[in-house]
């Protein structure tokens, strides 16, 4: 049984929660240009053939180091970059398909939380602009209803509407971070693409708008698709985890499958690289990766892990290996995940 | 907005020489607004018409009647002064302007939308930028005939370039903002976002350039008018007062640069301090709103 025709029945057997949202075949090209008559001369494989599903009311973590396009990967599923080819579907609709305007209707049911505190907040205007701008293009209510609005969601985000007409140079990054959820939260959401949402917080804060997350998606049913780098963050919140690597899913399986039992050399490694936050314990399995992470211009053939992987055989560097779900809800892209297996 | 205008002019009341550029640009204003009071025309019907008081070509020295005396053809240069400044300031703010609006609306779109759009009005801008500024104006100034509107047609038509540039470069910046994108996903139109998001956060450059430009473009009307281009013989404009003194400060006929002084001082004065006041309002502005000191 292939991959899709599995989500299918998984989708229509309903043992599971209801699939929100799912992602085919997506890619995402950017053009390398060179010369006076700026000429493509190349392709950045942003996202390169990425599928996955997000259910109804979970968390999906979505993991990779800089540049693996996890970030690429959410913009252009709320189509913030235009993707090159794929789909994404949601409620029965394309949404990659449709025309921009038509597009416009489901913004306010897929919103994003961005990573950036500073610069994803307009310095010019007031803190009750930002957070009703959504309502605004939606042509929701009167300026006063929107108003009235702004400060019932500032304090479910634990901001004082004493603040509302503040700018937001005037918060903290917390605080900003908050302004840029109920900006989200209002157009009353299904899925919240938080783009390295607590990223750019230190980490008192993380905790705390992390659980802000945390008591919103209880309170208002949401879906998170959670894209970050740091898999103690991933780790706290998600359901299921994501493991991309240069534009490519590498695994995919809930939290606690993945981090007692990665099928992916990547990913395994990438768990080894995560700090244990005592000093008085040293990590022995430390896996170092030789060499650097290839250029997504150029990527190598076959496994694009396969340079740097140490159990690479000659079929790694000819054969690309599929997404296969080696057991219930855990997919793996490798040749050799049995003897992960075993080694695990 | 109140809030950061007001917080602008403490800025500048700080500062001695920006204070003074605000005043003289001030002072200009008033006297532009207060004209026919300060200088009553006797022409109500052409009030920009200097009032002659002989047909002498020998200039006048001061007196009661004609506080800054006359010019050749004996023009009251009191008079000229006065109604000048509101040349001054309507060829400025009309040039600039109509050249801003076509500069923001040619600059923001090459930007905004990039790609071919971007390559083509940029090379058009270029085309434009080819003709040496003077040169073109006079060449259309000469097609279309002399005359005040012909000239400010003229200086529109070769004065946009530099703002569209500016608009587009300082649009590219912007639009990578988080903030714009954040936009998008909100749903907002991509009209909205340019008027809402992009061009409130863009605009501060060109603010500063508006500033100095207010000076130049009624400099360049004024050289103009002293080349016997702008304005018609008699029209109260301040590069006119001064090509009228030319004859009388320095020629083999018995220029006098000590008898004639009034016939260029009074003149020039306007001038200096006009170009100053707008100079130092700029350069304040560029102060202000540099962002290293923006807290």
């Amino acid at each position: 049984m292939s991959k899709l025709e599995k989500l299918q029945s998984e989708k229509k057997s309903g043992s599971k929660a209801k699939i929100l949202l799912e992602v085919k075949n997506l890619k995402k090209y950017f053009p390398i240009k060179a010369g006076v008559f700026k000429r493509t001369v190349g392709w950045v494989r942003a996202v390169d053939d990425v599928s996955f599903f997000i259910r109804k009311g979970e968390t999906l973590g979505l993991v990779g180091e800089s540049g693996c396009g996890k970030t690429t990967t959410g913009r252009t599923i709320l189509r913030l970059i235009e993707p090159t080819a794929g789909s994404v579907h949601y409620g029965g609709n394309d949404l990659l398909a449709m025309s921009r305007g038509k597009m416009n209707k489901y913004r306010s049911k897929l919103q994003m939380i961005f990573q950036d505190p500073y610069g994803s907040l307009d310095p010019r205007m007031r803190v009750r602009d930002i957070i009703a701008e959504g309502l605004r293009s939606a042509h929701v209510g009167n300026k006063k209803e929107r108003y009235e609005m702004v400060e019932q969601y500032m304090e479910k985000v634990g901001l004082s509407k004493l603040y509302v007409n503040r700018f937001a140079h005037e918060f903290s990054g917390g605080q900003r971070q908050r302004v840029g959820i109920a900006r989200a939260l209002i157009m009353n959401p299904e899925l919240i693409v938080c783009d390295e949402a607590v990223s750019a917080l230190d980490v008192s804060i993380q905790a705390q708008v992390l659980n802000l997350l945390d008591d919103l998606q209880k309170e208002f049913n949401l879906t998170y698709l959670f894209i970050a780098h740091d898999l103690n963050v991933v780790k706290h919140i998600s359901d299921r985890i994501v493991v991309m690597y240069l534009g490519k899913i590498v695994e995919i399986a809930s939290k606690h499958e993945l981090f007692i039992n990665p099928l992916h050399p990547y990913t395994k490694a990438l768990l080894s690289a995560n700090p244990i936050p005592d000093p008085t314990i040293e990590r022995k399995d430390r896996i170092i990766l030789q060499g650097d992470v290839p250029s997504p211009a150029n990527p190598p053939k076959g496994c694009r892990f396969h340079p740097r992987c140490w159990l690479a055989g000659p079929q790694c560097s000819q054969e690309e290996p599929p997404l296969i779900e080696v057991k219930p809800d855990h997919y793996v892209a490798c040749h050799f995940w049995k003897n992960m297996e075993d080694q695990n | 907005m109140m809030e950061g205008f007001l917080k602008i002019l403490k800025k500048i009341a700080k500062n001695p020489t920006s204070l003074a550029g605000l005043l003289l640009v001030l002072f200009f204003v008033i006297v532009a607004i207060f004209a026919p009071i300060i200088a009553h025309p006797e022409y109500p019907d052409t009030p920009y018409q200097m009032p002659q008081s002989g047909w002498s070509s020998i200039p006048q020295p001061p007196s009661w009647q004609n506080p800054f005396g006359t010019s050749e053809g004996q023009y009251d240069i009191y008079y000229g002064i006065i109604w000048g400044t509101r040349t001054a300031f309507k060829i400025g703010i009309v040039v600039i302007g109509l050249a801003l609006i076509i500069g923001l609306f040619v600059g923001t779109m090459a930007a905004y939308f990039g790609g071919w759009i971007d390559e083509v009005l940029m090379r058009i801008t270029d085309i434009f930028l080819a003709f040496p500024f003077l040169v073109g104006v006079i060449v259309i100034i000469t097609m279309l005939g002399p005359g005040l509107t012909h000239v400010m047609w003229a200086l529109v038509l070769f004065y946009w370039m530099g703002y569209a540039r500016l608009i587009r470069g300082s649009v590219l910046e912007v639009k990578e903002n988080d903030y714009v994108m954040a936009g998008r996903a909100l749903g907002t139109p991509g009209y909205k976002i340019i008027t809402r998001h992009i061009l409130p956060n863009a605009i501060f450059p060109i603010i500063i350039q508006v500033s100095m430009d207010m000076a130049t473009i009624p400099l360049t009307a004024a050289a103009l008018s002293f080349l016997g281009l702008g304005s018609p013989v008699g029209y109260a404009d301040w590069g006119q007062l001064v090509s009228f003194s030319r004859n009388w400060i320095i020629s083999s006929s018995g220029g006098n640069p000590f008898a004639y002084w009034y016939t260029i001082t009074f003149p020039s004065l306007a001038i200096i301090l006009y170009a100053m006041g707008w100079n130092l309002l700029g350069d304040a502005l560029r102060d202000i709103f540099d962002p290293r000191m923006l807290v």
